[in-house]
């Protein structure tokens, strides 16, 4: 089944709501011993990079997750913060990230083209998808949109990884899928019908 | 590109939905659960739901009926009444709702927000002005009222709005007194100096009578978020309730029509 990786960071319940909707099996990981069964992980996130990565680290879940993605490719999708937390490091904070796929999350404040915008991204924004990308594999129509609430944006180091872009001053790399290793920054457990067919896509990946 | 986001913005009193006018004479319009059923469906592009009732009270947040909402809404919610800690707001935030809003309690004290952007990040911290004209034969400008308009405080709204983006408030909700269900226009004027005063996304709430009110609030301030109140939950000049949101295409129209028209 899915097990979303609960640490103590991030919208859980709002996944649990949706996957009831798909009819999808998933249910919380709070410790090691609930990962066993896992076919598919969700790393959702929000907030602070180090809180998330501190929490994530002080969870003990961290060793048996890097096993199961880097090792048995188990199939992972971060969020928003989660799928930040794939990077090496972030402009927001010191610890180091997990370093599943190269790159390095970075703050629209510090970018020229972003600098002036409202700040935090939030809201509703059309991505550009890299055709092929597994997540929207079935089910989408042109012009998808989905909703974004974030400062900082994942600047993948292989351009290959970037599986959908959005504008916001600059285009960012909205999603990245490296293998089967994916993240995205929008929040598809809340973009109606577009973020449901992404986390199906997930599910049957 | 990024959307305007057009908010339908739910009061609950008694644990029903009620509309206002002028913060007066709340009119019951239906159930809760069933309007965020409805939104759901017409792929709302947020929510607000405020509870009226627990500040004046004085009491908690009603957690039961907040998790009822979290449970049932498919799209990003706010929640707003009678929040006063950060112990809450994470509680809060923990039952599946996104965004917190938080208004009396963080005018009295802005370093709340610090504290409760700490627990749960700033972009779930949202703070909440209800502004009005000051009345009286020699005032000018605008004050800070909560306690549903029954408490007026001394700050200059725009500047206490900056305070509390300082403070760690992620978005700043301006609801116009005024303006509440009259359905005649948002106050522009006003939407453009929180506009330019802020850096943090704001969203308008009050006046909103048709979809190109709307239009007029995007093309005079620019990407903002545009709450609705009675337009979404009434129809008609007699007020008959009939909860309805734009459709895709009309949202889209809107918005490419009102940013080909923008100045900000």
């Amino acid at each position: 089944m899915i097990r979303i990786v609960d640490y103590g960071v991030g919208n859980i319940q709002a996944f649990m709501t949706m996957f009831k909707s798909l009819d999808i099996n998933a249910e919380r990981a709070l410790a090691p011993s609930d990962l066993v069964d896992a076919t598919h992980l969700i790393l959702p996130g929000v907030g602070h990079f180090d809180h998330a990565m501190q929490r994530l680290n002080d969870s003990g879940m961290r060793p048996a997750l890097e096993a199961m993605v880097q090792g048995n490719g188990i199939p992972v999708v971060g969020i928003c913060v989660g799928m930040q937390m794939l990077a090496a490091g972030s402009d927001e904070g010191s610890l180091p990230g997990l370093n599943w796929v190269p790159g390095r999350v970075r703050a629209f404040a510090k970018h020229p083209k972003a600098a002036n915008l409202p700040m935090p991204h939030m809201g509703w924004n059309d991505v550009q998808v890299v055709s092929g990308t597994p997540l929207f594999a079935k089910g989408f129509d042109n012009a998808p949109q989905f909703y974004f609430l974030h400062s900082f944006y994942f600047d993948a180091e292989n351009k290959a990884d970037v599986s959908a872009t959005a504008h916001y001053g600059l285009d960012f790399d909205a999603m990245v899928s490296r293998g089967r290793i994916h993240g995205v920054q929008c929040h598809p457990e809340k973009s109606h019908h577009w973020g449901a067919l992404l986390l199906k896509n997930f599910a049957e990946l | 590109m990024l959307r305007p986001r057009i908010i339908p913005c739910l009061l609950v009193q008694q644990g029903g939905l009620v509309k206002t006018q002028a913060f007066k004479d709340p009119k019951y319009v239906g159930d809760p659960i069933n309007a965020v059923k409805i939104f759901n469906e017409k792929e709302a592009d947020e929510l607000i739901v405020l509870d009226i009732d627990a500040t004046v009270q004085g009491r908690d947040p009603d957690f039961g009926l907040i998790a009822k909402l979290a449970a049932e809404c498919r799209m990003p919610l706010c929640y707003g009444g009678g929040v006063t800690t950060a112990e809450q707001v994470a509680r809060i935030v923990d039952m599946g709702v996104e965004k917190v809003a938080v208004s009396a309690a963080a005018i009295i004290n802005p370093l709340l927000l610090s504290e409760m952007a700490a627990a749960v990040g700033q972009q779930s911290v949202v703070a909440v002005l209800d502004v009005r004209k000051k009345s009286g034969l020699f005032a000018k400008g605008f004050e800070v009222c909560t306690h549903n308009a029954k408490q007026a405080h001394k700050q200059d709204p725009v500047a206490l709005s900056v305070q509390l983006q300082e403070a760690g408030a992620g978005e700043i909700v301006v609801n116009s007194i005024d303006r509440d269900g009259l359905m005649q226009g948002y106050d522009l004027d006003l939407a453009e100096q929180f506009r330019k005063a802020l850096k943090v996304p704001v969203t308008f709430l009050g006046g909103a009578g048709s979809l190109d009110d709307i239009g007029q609030l995007v093309s005079r301030v620019g990407v903002v978020g545009a709450a609705v109140g009675s337009l979404f939950v009434f129809k008609g000049k007699y007020r008959a309730v009939l909860i309805n949101y734009p459709t895709p295409s009309q949202k889209t129209q809107l918005c490419r029509d009102a940013l080909s028209k923008s100045f900000a």
